[in-house]
């Protein structure tokens, strides 16, 4: 094929075919170098956490905090059992993204199928703002506006000053641009023959869009949600802020609950010595949460490839 | 394609010029004339001690304008961390430093240090204005706040308390006034109640406190002082009579025992090498209450004036003895 | 003709699907578009709240002073200056990094990476990893080996801006990803007939193609770096500086200037919570200013195929 080329009727440059071909390896050895970085970064991470979390084993067993219920690392009596942190972040996880998937996707469709172009010029970027309001002022929003005038006054929900339902809501519309943008752009993307294909046959523009536009576009939509997800486990502030910290193995949002970041983002900005076991604590719990995503992430991979394959 | 390398480049040199257009603050040249002093200073340490600092370098700059302060808030622990690597000048903290954890990495890296009193912090004591309490003993606060404590109403701590059941409101466990006050109150660090709503922002306690009916709470002083419209103070009474906080009595340290020294660590390398730091450290007892009632916190006594230009003075010595 | 059909389709559509009954296949239609339309307008409601609740506190408090002067404890006197030039040169290191570096995984990933090699599929589960570690971490990871250990840069603007890169690089990665898996095979092979390298039809073809996609990705991440203070604290940035920052200097941010203030007990002498709201103003601002050139390019190279 490449012997061909030479005279290519566009105006490239009249290299020999050595000379090409070295060319194109130099810059896929620039490429992997760059995809390389993610693995550094991987690395970095793992040693920076690693290390410390080793020399915590070796005073708290595995199995303690493993399998521990109580989470006391400060107050005597110490423990060090990890599951309400575990327990936290699912529960805020899933609110958040029980709001973020089915507002997110929504808006995605509505805006790729039913909006105007100058409608979805102008929506999009807006609803992207949303996603660069510093995570503070989401957890200061949830505190002091959502917490005591939407659920208490309003909906007359009994829950405590701090509780993960406000949080978790809150992180769900944080979450909203980053699902519906992308799951957009993958929709939009979907060749609009697909669409007039499916008029033709005299489908609705309900049908076309959930059975025609949405499957074709599912790999991007799935990226998006799992896109979403990663950004809802790994938030620390509005949790901080508004979910409070106390470390409780319960399903009850309406209590306060204490997730592995915010736990973390608490103890890091605190006045722990650095070298004490308090302070090791944030490694462990790092180290864990980065074992939970990585065995999540290999799942979701899996799954949408499964996936792939019916459709392209 | 190559329209957007125009605009691309355009916005580069455009960067460019802002960036580098407005100088006037930004230059270290040595030292201007008549006494002033250049060169940088790093302080990194305690958010308490964090707004002192901030107010004694805006101070400070005034009047040595070619002298690059930066403040910075890691937390006690953080900053010490740095201080002890050598990366910072002075430690800000609102506890000791440890001397099982914390002093030997300086040792080991070579970083000598003293510890200087540059201020005083209270702890407020404050409750939700449905719950009409005037004066706890600290006995009181004690059996409320043990550990291992089942008060579950306030008049089961005083049958005068009013009858209301107990929702407690407190910093951190990984905060000094955390450290503070269960030392203080309930005889040792770290032990307390478990059954408590943290934070680590002491507006998110106040918002906790004001917002549930059977609140009660403890944090700096001032917090309490900017919101005393929604909030109800309980007195302390130390063994001598119920006390309020304010800047007298935390001053004169009638109102005990929950009135902690804040401190500065500068490092006595620090204090050899660079004239700015030892300077500033000077500038700071020198100008210690303006500096304080401008950051909203609580002065030093006469006695703790003369201790801290005393602690000072002997680091200056050590410094210009090691050099 | 293409349009007119188009147009012609689109209105039978939204009368429904022949045979259903088409009263109640209306109502369906109605009832579809209303429940998406409400997902997107409580989206847009939250928004709204917010920017009023802050820009209520803010905007006042927003003024050429404000902008151009430096932090102070008196809060009349206190601006943004230092911390503002301290999140644009962040932005710019972030943007200068993850711009080539994500775009380049994406392209690797996408077009050159055989799936079913170990190592590459390795690399993509650790990408899609990092999207979920926590940004504090990042921070940890930013001391450990930028500030300190192999590259010690020191507290330094540089180290502030490559940990953020590294902390949003993968949202550039995945977004990207998509957009480049957007692009019809049939591009590919049309560019590929006509005696086109690899490069040559990527450069050419793929990638001005993926670019609205892309520039999605960089706007998400570009907007998340913004706010972000936790690993910029870790990093070693200051609350409190008293000149301009350079790319080898200390430096301060807008998050965690306002993160100072919002910590702060405010009171009528000095309203701390006003500026932290100011300072939210000015953020949001700058953040559509960056968005903007974003949004422009996806809008100019938006293809329909």
């Amino acid at each position: 094929m490449e012997a061909a080329s030479t005279t290519s009727a566009r105006a490239t440059p009249a290299l020999g075919v050595a000379r090409r071909r070295l060319g194109e390896d130099a810059i896929r050895g620039l490429l992997l170098l760059a995809a390389l970085i993610s693995i550094l970064t991987t690395t970095g991470i793992v040693l920076s956490l690693a290390g410390e979390a080793w020399t915590f084993f070796q005073e708290v067993g595995v199995n303690d905090f493993l399998f521990g219920t109580e989470w006391s690392p400060i107050i005597k009596p110490q423990s060090f059992g990890v599951l309400p942190l575990v327990s936290g972040t699912f529960l805020v996880t899933a609110i958040a993204l029980a709001v973020a998937i089915p507002l997110g996707l929504g808006s995605a469709i509505y805006l790729s199928e039913y909006a105007t172009p100058r409608v979805r010029k102008v929506v999009k970027p807006v609803l992207e703002l949303l996603a660069g309001v510093p995570t503070i002022v989401f957890g200061y929003f949830a505190l002091t506006f959502f917490t005591p005038n939407l659920l208490i006054d309003i909906l007359h929900f009994d829950v405590s000053v701090f509780n993960a339902l406000s949080a978790g809501i809150i992180m769900g519309f944080m979450v909203i641009p980053t699902v519906a943008s992308v799951s957009e752009d993958a929709m939009s993307a979907v060749p609009g023959s697909l669409r007039e294909g499916s008029f033709g046959l005299g489908a609705s523009r309900l049908q076309t869009s959930l059975r025609v536009v949405f499957p074709a576009a599912l790999s991007g939509i799935v990226a998006a949600v799992v896109l979403g997800a990663s950004r809802a486990i790994g938030e620390t502030m509005i949790v901080l802020v508004a979910a409070g910290q106390i470390a409780e193995l319960s399903a009850d949002p309406r209590n306060p609950m204490y997730t592995m970041t915010s736990y973390i983002a608490a103890i890091g900005k605190g006045d722990l010595a650095t070298g004490s076991l308090q302070y090791k604590t944030i490694f462990a719990v790092g180290a864990l949460l980065f074992v939970i995503t990585l065995v999540l992430n290999a799942i979701s991979i899996r799954f949408v490839r499964r996936y792939r394959q019916v459709y392209e | 394609m190559r329209k957007w390398l125009a605009l691309a480049s355009a916005g580069v040199l455009a960067f460019g010029v802002a960036a580098c257009g407005d100088d006037d603050s930004g230059n270290d040249a040595t030292a201007g004339g008549g006494g002033e002093v250049s060169g940088e200073i790093v302080i990194d340490g305690s958010s308490t001690v964090g707004p002192f600092a901030q107010a004694a370098a805006e101070l400070f700059n005034a009047e040595n304008p070619d002298v690059e302060i930066s403040v910075g808030t890691s937390g006690t622990g953080g900053g010490f961390e740095k201080f002890c690597a050598g990366e910072t000048d002075i430690s800000d903290a609102s506890r000791p430093i440890k001397d099982d954890e914390e002093a030997p990495i300086c040792k080991k890296n070579g970083v000598s240090y003293k510890e200087v009193t540059i201020a005083n912090d209270g702890i407020a004591v404050v409750t939700n204005p449905a719950v009409e309490i005037t004066c706890m003993t600290t006995g009181e606060l004690k059996k409320l706040w043990n550990t291992g404590s089942k008060v579950s109403n306030y008049n089961q701590l005083n049958p005068d308390f009013p009858d209301v059941e107990v929702s407690l409101y407190g910093p951190g466990t990984d905060s000094g006034t955390f450290d503070f006050f269960t030392d203080v109150i309930n005889g040792e660090e770290g032990v307390s109640r478990k059954e408590y709503q943290p934070s680590e922002d002491d507006n998110v306690l106040v918002q906790g406190v004001t917002g549930d009916e059977g609140g009660l709470g403890y944090f700096g002083f001032s917090y309490y002082e900017q919101n005393q419209d929604k909030l109800g103070l309980v007195e302390v009474d130390g063994g001598d009579g119920c006390v309020a906080p304010s800047t007298e009595t935390i001053q004169d340290g009638s109102y005990k025992p929950l009135s902690r020294p804040l401190f500065m660590y500068p490092s006595e390398q620090s204090l050899a090498d660079k004239p700015q730091v030892k300077a500033f450290m000077e500038f700071v007892l020198d100008n210690q209450e303006e500096i304080a009632t401008a950051s909203q916190i609580v002065p030093l006594t006469a006695a703790q004036l003369d201790e801290g230009k005393q602690q000072l003075k002997e680091a200056e010595a050590a410094a210009a003895a090691g050099k | 003709m293409t349009d007119v059909t188009a147009a012609a389709l689109e209105q039978a559509a939204a009368r429904g699907p022949i045979g259903a009954s088409p009263g109640r296949a209306r109502l369906r239609e109605l009832g579809f578009k209303a429940l998406l339309l409400s997902c997107l307008g409580a989206s847009m409601l939250l928004l709204g709240t917010l920017l009023v609740t802050i820009g209520a506190d803010g905007l006042s408090r927003v003024s050429l002073d404000f902008i151009t002067e430096y932090p102070s404890i008196v809060a009349d006197k206190a601006g943004i200056w230092p911390a503002l030039l301290g999140t644009l040169w962040l932005m710019a290191v972030c943007a200068g990094f993850i711009i080539p570096v994500g775009v380049a995984t994406a392209i690797y990933l996408e077009e050159y990476a055989d799936s079913s090699r170990w190592y590459n599929r390795a690399i993509e589960v650790n990408i899609q990893n990092l999207a979920a570690v926590p940004s504090i971490v990042y921070g940890i990871l930013g001391l450990a080996f930028l500030v300190r250990g192999p590259l010690s840069l020191g507290n330094v603007v540089l180290a502030g801006g490559l940990t953020l890169g590294l902390l949003v690089l993968p949202v550039v990665i995945i977004a990207g990803r998509e957009a480049i898996r957007a692009v019809p095979p049939s591009i590919r092979e049309g560019s590929m007939a006509l005696g086109a390298t690899q490069w040559q039809t990527i450069w050419r073809q793929v990638l001005p193609a993926a670019i609205p996609g892309v520039a999605t990705g960089v706007i998400l991440a570009l907007s998340r770096a913004i706010g972000e203070t936790a690993p910029l604290i870790m990093v070693g940035a200051a609350v409190f500086v008293t000149s301009e920052p350079d790319l080898m200097s200390r430096f301060s941010a807008l998050p965690i200037q306002i993160f100072d203030w919002i910590s702060r007990p405010s009171n009528d002498v000095n309203d701390y919570a006003a500026l932290a709201a100011g300072g939210i103003v000015v953020l949001m601002i700058l953040l559509l200013g960056m968005n903007a050139v974003a949004i422009w390019l996806r809008n100019r190279y938006e293809q329909k195929w």
